[in-house]
């Protein structure tokens, strides 16, 4: 009886049949690879991200007024809010890694070529919703880094030439970072890019079963337009075998340690912020964006300023036009990594540079530290023995902010260099011409230092030898004592 | 005969008389046409809805008071804050805006919007070196607002002021950007 009425739900709603030809549709056995499990790690982090997103949209409230509230009543008051928060976070951060790995995954074994140029289009689309989830989700965390993040993006949006200040209003929804903001925010990354992202991963997946997953790419096997579809229908023939269940094991695997890692990590490092409720007159803040967007952190700290208008409003639409364009410029020919040394040149280019951007962003050296003149102490090496003049110089220097940007011994802010041998380095007259005119990135300090406070900051400079190396020597003036 | 097989024929011979088609053709042209006036009659105030701020945009600029000139020592620069005019009820502490007031001596004052002209973070004054500096990409600019150091592309935001029956008023409203300053 049971079997019947099984049997009739099946064969009115098409359950085995439909299985049959979407998880149990033919692959080539040599994509049952480890190499072939990162998209389904993403598409597993993304519904993670579903539920433990809805379950918090059951008590967050999107108002300007409320939403940090309810963020620390989720946090502290809420029965397993601050897990399903960390859930939450820890799932956008693997969702973004593992999509990279993806995209550098497909790239490399050449799966964007012929016929699978829209399973490649959809997936940059995909990417950038994706990021567009992770800008909107900081938002969402309605603290001080969403406060000045938005700030970030609206002064980004206002050097568009033209229509800037349109299109700042439009983000913001209103002339100030304020309620209409989060509200539209929230509509973003919770109504419209959600539904992108579905629409688009149906597309991304019917592509897959459509035009087949990749097979493995051998070197020397040449994609060619003609002969493609012939062949991978042959290769399926010969050595294929369904998906479920002979190729899925090893996504099974994959997801499983991904789900893992996410509630692990969760468990251990526990929600993120929110920091500081969202007033723009605590102006005691360094805000800093969440790792996705540290690279563009660093990228707008080091860009030089004639190139950056330039760069901001142009670098988005050549990245998205190159992504874009890839499958049509190298559609066909070799797929194997193994013959396409550009390919891997390029990953690691881009990884690294994205490591490194993300690396610097980590410590942003290029940001004054604004406490290092109060809060850091002069070494007490540096003022052991050392005449009242050069004490009262150290005192300047310490009173006068320089340690903000300059380091002693290690601690104080990078901006600038470091003084610990700057007696070796710059003769006395140059440190004046330096502190009173500043240059090379240094504000100058003439109208805000008495002559008396120069000198003696110069004389205190002047003893930051810390091996005992000679002064530095003026070299137009050969044999003069060092001024 | 089964079900598909009579629409099939019926579609079949009703193809071959041409009074038929072009009545399918009519109707089918109506009902395109009625579903393009529809579809934009709906588009159009959802898009006008959207994008309202590319039709007209308030200016967003009204006077605020800042409190007593007394309040601010010569030779000084301090915090102030004022309740943004153009506000919400929902809109919370986000509505609350710092500035940065310079009173150069007597009545001639400085008003500067608290965001860096590089990206918008807030810049903090440091009376000792009398310096402003970003905690973001480390822009930093003088005491009168001008630029000293960094990213920054401009010199300081700075607010229109009048002082009236004692009081210090700023011009402002709305986040300054490069492209709408204050």
């Amino acid at each position: 009886m049971i079997r019947k009425v099984a049997v009739w739900i099946d064969d009115r709603l098409y359950v085995s049949k439909l299985f049959a030809s979407t998880a149990g549709h033919h692959v080539p056995v040599s994509s049952g690879s480890w190499f072939y499990v990162f998209g389904s790690g993403t598409l597993l982090c993304f519904i993670l991200q579903i539920v433990t997103g809805t379950c918090l949209a059951f008590v967050y409230v999107p108002s300007a007024n409320e939403a940090y509230t309810s963020l620390e009543y989720l946090t502290y008051q809420q029965s397993l809010g601050w897990y399903l928060r960390a859930v939450h976070n820890w799932g956008s951060n693997f969702m973004v890694a593992i999509m990279a790995v993806h995209m550098a995954q497909v790239f490399l074994f050449g799966a964007f070529k012929y016929p699978r140029e829209m399973t490649w289009i959809s997936g940059v689309v995909l990417l950038f919703c994706t990021l567009g989830m992770a800008f909107t989700g900081q938002v969402l965390r309605f603290d001080q880094d969403a406060y000045w993040g938005l700030g970030i993006g609206a002064s980004m949006m206002g050097r568009v030439p033209g229509i800037g200040a349109n299109i700042v209003h439009l983000m913001l929804a209103g002339p100030i970072i304020a309620g209409e903001t989060l509200s539209r925010f929230f509509t973003l990354h919770v109504f419209i890019i959600p539904g992108l992202i579905i629409a688009l991963v149906s597309l991304h997946l019917r592509l897959v079963l459509t035009k087949g997953i990749n097979e493995y790419p051998m070197p020397g096997k040449i994609v060619n337009k003609e002969t493609y579809a012939g062949e991978y229908e042959a290769l399926l023939q010969k050595e294929g075998v369904p998906f479920y269940p002979k190729a899925i094991s090893k996504d099974l695997i994959f997801s499983g340690l991904v789900m893992l890692g996410i509630l692990g990590c969760a468990a251990y490092f526990g929600p993120k912020g929110p920091t500081g409720v969202p007033d723009p007159t605590h102006i005691d803040t360094v805000p800093r964006p969440d790792f996705f967007f540290l690279w563009a952190f660093s990228v707008l700290a080091l860009l030089p300023d004639y190139m950056e208008t330039f760069l901001i409003l142009t670098a988005p639409i050549i990245i998205i036009g190159v992504l874009f364009a890839l499958p049509f410029i190298s559609g066909t020919g070799e797929k194997s990594a193994r013959r396409r040394p550009a390919a891997v040149l390029t990953v690691i280019v881009v990884f690294l540079a994205f490591g490194t951007l993300i690396y610097l962003g980590t410590y942003s050296p290029w940001s004054p530290i604004m406490n290092a003149w109060s809060a850091n102490p002069t070494p007490v090496q540096y003022v052991k023995g050392r005449s009242p003049l050069e004490l009262q110089g150290a005192l300047v220097l310490q009173n006068k902010q320089c340690r903000n940007c300059h380091s002693l011994d290690g601690s104080g802010g990078q901006r600038g260099p470091a003084l610990d041998g700057v007696g070796n380095r710059l003769t006395g007259d140059q440190l004046v011409r330096q502190v009173i005119q500043g240059g090379g990135n240094m504000p100058a300090y003439g109208k805000n230092l008495k002559p008396a406070e120069v000198e003696a900051v110069v004389a205190f400079m002047k003893t930051l030898r810390p091996g005992n190396e000679p002064l530095a020597r003026d070299s137009s003036r050969p044999g003069q004592p060092t001024p | 005969m089964a079900y598909g097989e009579g629409t099939t024929e019926k579609a079949i011979a009703g193809a071959s008389t041409p009074s038929a088609i072009s009545r399918r053709s009519f109707l089918f042209k109506v009902g395109a046409a009625l579903n393009v006036i529809a579809g934009a009659l709906f588009a159009v105030p959802v898009i006008g809805y959207v994008f309202s701020s590319f039709r007209q945009r308030d200016p967003y600029q009204s006077w605020i008071a800042l409190g007593a000139v007394e309040n601010f020592p010569q030779n000084q620069t301090r915090l102030a804050t004022y309740r943004n005019p153009f506000t919400r009820p929902w809109d919370g502490a986000t509505a609350n805006i710092p500035c940065w007031v310079r009173r150069k001596a007597g009545d001639t004052f400085q008003v500067f919007a608290i965001n860096c002209t590089h990206l918008g973070c807030p810049v903090r004054w440091f009376e000792e070196s009398h310096l402003f500096m970003c905690p973001c990409h480390g822009g930093a600019f003088y005491e009168d607002g001008s630029h000293a150091s960094g990213p920054p592309p401009r010199g300081l935001y700075e607010y229109q002021y009048k002082i009236e029956n004692g009081q210090l008023w700023v011009r402002g409203g709305r986040l300054p950007t490069l492209s709408e300053p204050l």
